[in-house]
């Protein structure tokens, strides 16, 4: 691993979370779709909400080594959350995001118990039976959730009253993209403190943590809850912005494709699960636009092209590269 | 990583391509399909229907160009098929929207219609809500009451049974067809004597099937959906030697669809089914469009593929009565009342945006050495209520 | 007469030998090389096709195609394995799940592209439709034919797994792979020709599937699941464990279905939780 430290962990913090002119590029470029690509908002808003779905494995996966294949199950309760609180409650959108976050960090919660139990295929399969389970709990429970026909009848008011949902997705965007933006600042100050060095420690060995004083299993499940906080405030965004809820917000397809675009950004890397939303989405686009029936044979090369030329997915492949060009 | 961040830069700002400007005298109509996974085949067929249509009918109608864009939305996805419809109509400038292979994905898109008041013609998506979503969705398709209803009501009237076991999926279509199946039954006076909601997920019927057949029920009414469940189900059927010919096995038209009635071969005989479209309909029109389809894909074609045909007629034919003005509020009032003869037989579009058509009551024989679904009664001109 | 509890016994265990063919080799190949092929059942559904081909086009019969099935499966996967996983095996997880899962997005494209998205039915030989009565169990007899299978495919693994050289090199890299190495065993070789066998096995297991699930070109990610979940729950590397596993959740499945069938999609889903989490190597595993 490059990361790992070889100066004072406190002065290896701070040089981490010092701003880096490349990452404040990274965020003024996320504006350029208002101005370059009116006609893409909508994509570029459900591309932010991906982003921050990849971002909550990340810190899981990237961070602590907790590979899961049921992620969307918390993606999913935060997405009938915030559609039920429309319906329900009221329609503001703000508060919607925090009950969306909240449901699904209590059941990350109380599911981290079991997660912090075990490792590596165990942890995989366990993680993906309980999402299947609750799949197959929300398409038997039609009177809550509206079974696979979709939930029914969300409507979210304007945004801090100004702002309503488009046809063009101006308000999506800006809506989605500031959310990401204020919980990447999160979750950066979260890995960039003695935690988030901790979890690197579990990530890297789970057995000696403990022995210097970092309870993995404790590590594990606060992370894991924060993590299916973050999918959940993901989920309520797509509710939201989308005003559609279905069976498919919970789907294993769904947990697969996230795993898929945070490999494919690279994992353990802030960026990573951004880059990968973006690369595989608007790959994703376009391919399907010029191919409908057969564009995953083009993501299919895309994967393997990725896997043989960047090992670590495109970040990780492309700071090696980059490392080795800079020696020269 | 430092390093790795310009190029993540990069990859943020790839190039998108800007959308072609619109030509002078096209009619552009965005079709939202489930081209990928595991409902590509329905949505293929709807496409073979709607090609096949362009073909014989020319690509140029009412002076207008007709100019199609296909769109993946991958499966039963809202959110997806929403962004779909108002990309198409923000930046391709589509003036129809068309396809939907399932219930989500007209539900997702059915807000946009409504809000850019353009039509949005669904040619399968069978759960009836959907018309109500928006006053410019009008369907080419079938809705579940209208044959699960009309099948009930046969059974105990004519078909001579009074007693019956349901099976259905466990989702949507599959609920509806149990609850509009067991509505219409009772209500002619019959009796449920039991009913079973089986995963959709399901690889195996054996189960299923020998609860029911514990129960020795006078008749057993049967939903799955189309690809490989109904063939599955149909063997577990005869593995347990439930002989459709002693007990009466009924089902919507999905569970005897030509992939599975080929599959069973002669098990198959006798099953009953209450369905819209067969490609063994006799009549002229029928007969042309089951050949030149034949021509152009080589397959039969199936109810997924006449309700893309009669979408694409009903397209056309709208566009004639405006003259080619292709906003929703005309195209709507001009689909409003149409009759014509389409494949199935004679249908129309009442007030409701719905198709009135008749239902045929079909019996699994041997026609000829060939396993083929036979009509041998008629429901005639029955609405979606 | 027999209760109805041999019924559900019977098709539980001829749905868990279908599942055993589909799952073995999986299981070898991760518990050997740690190698996470999600691309397993991409090489189950080439098996399928090869048998849909040979009946439809060339009129073969149901059994000359199985071996058929079983060669063209492990070919594809000694071409797969030398271009492209032979670079991996040292890679991290996550990329060679990219990889695998980049495979079986192409192999679903070029199905769909080939044979179309239809479902590819197949004429069984007379002999294998329908049923007997045997003291009013009803056996399927496709169903016994199954278990036929399941059991001459395990007798067969086990066979030279326990008693050949090779078998024991395969049990040595298993073991401890640096020593066996050490000790001159050419793992790379073993690996190859294990990992042909075992996709050799998912062609056989396609051929077999299409009777009882069809085919399609999702078949590479319908079953999937399903397949990692007798893998995990048998533990890895494990035959033994591979071959509980599937009867267990074969059985589960039926007798659930049968017995509480509100709980139909639910059950293979807790045994399979239930199981992980009492002995979270798998019922045979020993990592």
């Amino acid at each position: 691993m490059t990361d790992i430290p070889t100066v004072a962990p406190q002065l290896y913090l701070q040089s981490r979370s010092r701003w880096r002119p490349i990452e404040i590029v990274f965020w003024l470029a996320t504006l350029l779709p208002f101005w370059l690509f009116p006609d893409y908002l909508s994509l570029a808003s459900q591309i932010a909400v991906a982003s921050l779905f990849a971002l909550s494995l990340d810190l899981i996966l990237g961070y602590a080594g907790v590979v899961s294949l049921g992620h969307a199950a918390f993606f999913g309760l935060g997405a009938y959350t915030a559609g039920l609180f429309s319906i329900y409650v009221w329609g503001e959108v703000f508060t919607g995001l925090i009950a969306g976050a909240a449901v699904a960090a209590l059941v990350g919660y109380a599911s981290s118990f079991i997660i912090s139990r075990f490792r590596h295929l165990t942890l995989i399969m366990i993680t993906l039976g309980l999402g299947l389970l609750l799949h197959e709990a929300a398409n038997s429970a039609g009177w809550l959730t509206g079974g696979s026909d979709g939930l029914q009848g969300i409507e979210v008011w304007k945004v801090a009253g100004l702002f309503s949902f488009d046809l063009y997705g101006v308000t999506a965007y800006s809506y989605t993209l500031g959310v990401l933006f204020v919980v990447f600042l999160a979750a950066r100050r979260l890995i960039n403190s003695p935690f988030g060095l901790a979890l690197r420690g579990i990530r890297e060995n789970f057995v000696r943590m403990p022995a210097i004083g970092a309870d993995s299993n404790s590590h594990i499940r606060k992370v894991y809850t924060i993590s299916a906080a973050l999918a959940g405030v993901a989920g309520a965004l797509i509710a939201q912005t989308t005003q559609t809820v279905s069976l498919e917000a919970l789907s294993f397809e769904r947990s697969a494709d996230v795993l898929v675009m945070l490999v494919l950004g690279g994992a353990g890397r802030l960026y990573g699960g951004l880059i990968g939303a973006a690369v595989f989405m608007i790959a994703r686009d376009q391919f399907s636009g010029i191919a409908p029936q057969y564009w995953y044979f083009w993501i299919g090369i895309l994967l393997v092209v990725v896997v043989m030329l960047l090992p670590n997915g495109i970040l990780g492949g492309l700071s090696k590269i980059f490392a080795r060009w800079s020696r020269r | 990583m430092k390093q790795s961040l310009y190029a993540g830069v990069a990859v943020a700002v790839m190039a998108l391509l800007p959308a072609g400007a619109q030509a002078q005298g096209t009619v552009k109509i965005g079709i939202i399909s489930a081209y990928s996974g595991q409902f590509a085949d329905t949505a293929n067929q709807i496409d073979n229907g709607i090609k096949l249509y362009m073909k014989q009918h020319g690509d140029t109608v009412a002076g207008k160009k007709i100019e199609l864009i296909r769109k993946d939305t991958g499966g039963p996805n809202p959110a997806v098929a929403k962004r779909l419809a108002e990309e198409l109509i923000v930046r391709d400038k589509v003036d129809i929207l068309a396809g939907f292979t399932l219930t989500p994905e007209a539900l997702g898109a059915a807000p946009v219609s409504a809000e850019a008041k353009k039509l949005l013609v669904d040619m399968n998506a069978a759960t009836g809500i959907i018309t109500t979503k928006s006053p410019y969705i009008v369907r080419t398709s079938f809705t579940l009451n209208q044959v699960a209803n009309t099948l009930a009501e046969w059974a105990v009237k004519k078909g001579g049974v009074k007693k019956v076991y349901t099976m259905v999926s466990n989702f949507g279509p599959g609920i509806d067809a149990e609850q509009y199946f067991q509505k219409g039954f009772k209500a002619a006076g019959g009796e449920i004597v039991g009913s079973v909601r089986m995963p959709v997920a399901n690889p195996d019927f054996s189960a299923f099937v020998q609860r029911a057949k514990d129960l020795n029920p006078e008749s057993i009414f049967v939903f799955v959906p189309g690809g490989a469940q109904p063939a599955a189900i149909g063997k577990a059927f005869a593995e347990r030697q439930m002989d459709p010919k002693k007990i009466k096995i009924m089902s919507t038209g999905e569970a005897v669809d030509e992939t599975a009635v080929k599959a069973l071969g002669d098990l198959a005989l006798g099953r009953i089914s209450g369905w819209h479209y067969d490609y063994n309909h006799h009549s002229k029109v029928n007969e042309d469009f089951v050949k030149a389809f034949n021509a152009e894909f080589k397959r039969n074609p199936d109810f997924f593929a006449v309700g893309g045909y009669d979408g694409m007629h009903l397209i056309y034919e709208a566009l004639k009565k405006t003259g080619g003005k292709a906003d929703g509020d005309s195209l709507i009032a001009a689909a409003k009342g149409m009759k014509w003869e389409s494949p199935r037989g004679p249908v129309a579009i009442d007030d409701k945006r719905e198709m009135v058509q008749d239902i045929y009551i079909r019996r699994v024989e041997k026609v000829d050495g060939k396993i083929v679904n036979v009509e041998f009664d008629t429901v005639k001109g029955v609405h979606a209520e | 007469m027999l209760p109805p509890v041999f019924g559900v016994l019977f098709d539980g265990i001829a749905y868990g030998m279908l599942l055993f063919v589909l799952s073995v080799g999986l299981s070898v190949t991760l518990g050997l090389m740690n190698f996470v092929n999600l691309a397993h059942c991409a090489f189950a559904m080439l098996g399928g096709y090869v048998t849909v081909i040979l009946m439809r086009d060339l009129h073969w019969p149901f059994f000359a195609t199985l071996p058929m099935a079983f060669c063209a499966a492990a070919l594809l996967s000694i071409v797969v394995e030398r271009i492209l996983y032979r670079r991996l095996y040292r890679a991290s997880d996550l990329d060679q799940v990219l990889l695998t899962i980049g495979l079986a997005f192409i192999s679903v494209a070029i199905a769909a592209w080939f044979f179309g998205t239809q479902q590819q039915p197949i004429t069984l030989p007379s002999y294998l439709h329908g049923s007997f009565n045997v003291m009013g169990l009803n056996i399927a007899a496709y169903r016994l034919f199954l278990i036929a299978i399941g059991i001459v495919v395990t007798v067969m693994l086990i066979v030279t797994v326990e008693h050949t050289r090779f078998g024991a090199q395969v049990r040595a890299a298993v073991d401890n792979q640096r020593m066996a190495r050490g000790l001159g065993i050419d793992v790379d070789r073993t690996f190859a020709i294990t990992f042909a066998l075992g996709s050799g096995l998912a062609g056989l297991g396609g051929a077999l599937a299409i009777e009882i699930v069809g085919l399609d070109p999702q078949f590479a990610f319908t079953y999937l699941v399903y397949v990692l979940i007798i893998v995990s729950v048998g533990g890895l590397g494990s035959i033994g464990g591979s071959f509980a596993a599937a009867c267990l959740i074969g059985v589960s499945d039926i007798a659930g279905k049968y017995y509480a069938p509100q709980l139909g999609a639910f059950l293979i889903y807790l045994v399979m939780v239930a199981v992980l989490m009492w002995r979270p190597a798998g019922l045979f595993g020993r990592r």
